[in-house]
């Protein structure tokens, strides 16, 4: 099970998640972040920071 | 140099955040049948004449501009070669030092000034005269970049830019306003070859796909090519996204380049017939193979 950390919605994944990767919600629509792959576990994303970017 | 050891060559490739472009790289490299290691920065701790990592090349995917360059530093000192390396992440991560090397390497670009206080700011926007773009030296996706059209809308800006606690706040990037039809270019050049430019157009006179511009192919004519090519050339980024703006005479000028480049859209733009992260991933091939036969690095 995946839960989503804002609602507790279980949110699919699909084969070839990475860590790090970002997942949208189906539910509340939060960003999320992979935290790790086996067992699947999320974090809400990190808000971006004043020097992210390219 | 790192790679000249008995243990086998390692590849990795930093990335606290893994989007689009990230994940389109890894596959890619794996696809290549290149061992490749995902770290994430944010683990990452260096001393001082210490390895940062076991790591014979390191492909730089950090989408912090800080921690992207201190990692990419602290991995050269150890004697890992970082694409792109320290030297060009830095030059790359300010807008100042870029104008500068473009300046060297005889690249167009637009007049550009950099003011040392908000008050200096003030002349030197009369002299320049409107309209106006005044940039933080570091910021990405058009973040805190402001068009002024007149002495008022100056006044304003410069006032806000002084409120800033940041000392850097307090310096003034100001460039000429290149007159543009409603978009500009980005073109990706990865190992001094152009890969593909597209168009970023937008009603608002920012055309960064982050603040919502759309993307079309960009024919990449031999005149846009050879910019690009020295645009890149002249930051030394291995991987580079160049942005070009036209004026209304169609001559061309570099902006700024983008050690991180984002391709998402470029690649959107061009329907799945360019592949960045293949061409991304052919590079880091090219340069992992040369270590581990025990060439240059």
């Amino acid at each position: 099970m995946s839960a989503c950390p804002e609602c507790a919605t279980t949110v699919p994944t699909g084969a070839g998640l990475r860590p790090s990767e970002l997942v949208e919600c189906p539910a509340c629509r939060s960003e999320l972040e992979v935290l790790s792959i086996s067992p699947v576990t999320f974090a809400l994303a990190p808000e971006p920071e004043e020097d992210w970017g390219e | 140099m790192s790679a000249v050891t008995d243990a086998p060559a390692r590849l990795a490739v930093l990335a606290s955040r893994v989007r689009a472009e990230e994940k389109g790289i890894l596959d890619a490299l794996e696809q290549r049948r290149i061992p490749v290691e995902q770290v994430d920065p944010r683990r990452l701790s260096a001393g001082v004449g210490a390895p940062v990592g076991p790591w014979s090349l390191v492909l730089n995917r950090e989408i912090s501009a800080t921690r992207a360059r201190y990692a990419a530093v602290s991995l050269e000192a150890a004697g890992t070669p970082v694409i792109n390396s320290a030297a060009a992440i830095g030059t790359c991560g300010d807008k100042w030092l870029t104008s500068l090397a473009l300046q060297r390497a005889g690249v167009a670009t637009p007049r550009t000034v950099l003011a040392l206080t908000p008050e200096a700011a003030a002349e030197a926007i009369e002299r320049l005269g409107y309209p106006v773009v005044v940039k933080p030296l570091s910021s990405s996706w058009g973040r805190r970049v402001s068009l002024v059209r007149d002495p008022d809308a100056a006044q304003a800006v410069l006032e806000h830019c002084a409120a800033l606690p940041a000392p850097q706040a307090h310096l003034i990037y100001l460039q000429e306003f290149i007159d543009k039809p409603d978009r500009d270019i980005r073109v990706v050049v990865v190992g001094g070859e152009p890969v593909a430019a597209a168009y970023r157009r937008s009603a608002h006179w920012r055309t960064n796909v982050a603040q919502g511009a759309g993307t079309q192919p960009c024919p990449l004519d031999d005149r846009l090519a050879k910019l690009a090519v020295a645009t890149a050339e002249a930051v030394g980024a291995d991987i580079a996204g160049v942005d070009v703006v036209e004026d209304r005479d169609g001559a061309m000028y570099a902006l700024e380049v983008n050690a991180g480049v984002e391709f998402a859209g470029l690649q959107a733009a061009h329907q799945g017939r360019v592949d960045v992260a293949g061409v991304i991933a052919d590079l880091v091939a090219r340069r992992f193979r040369d270590l581990t036969k025990g060439g240059a690095g």
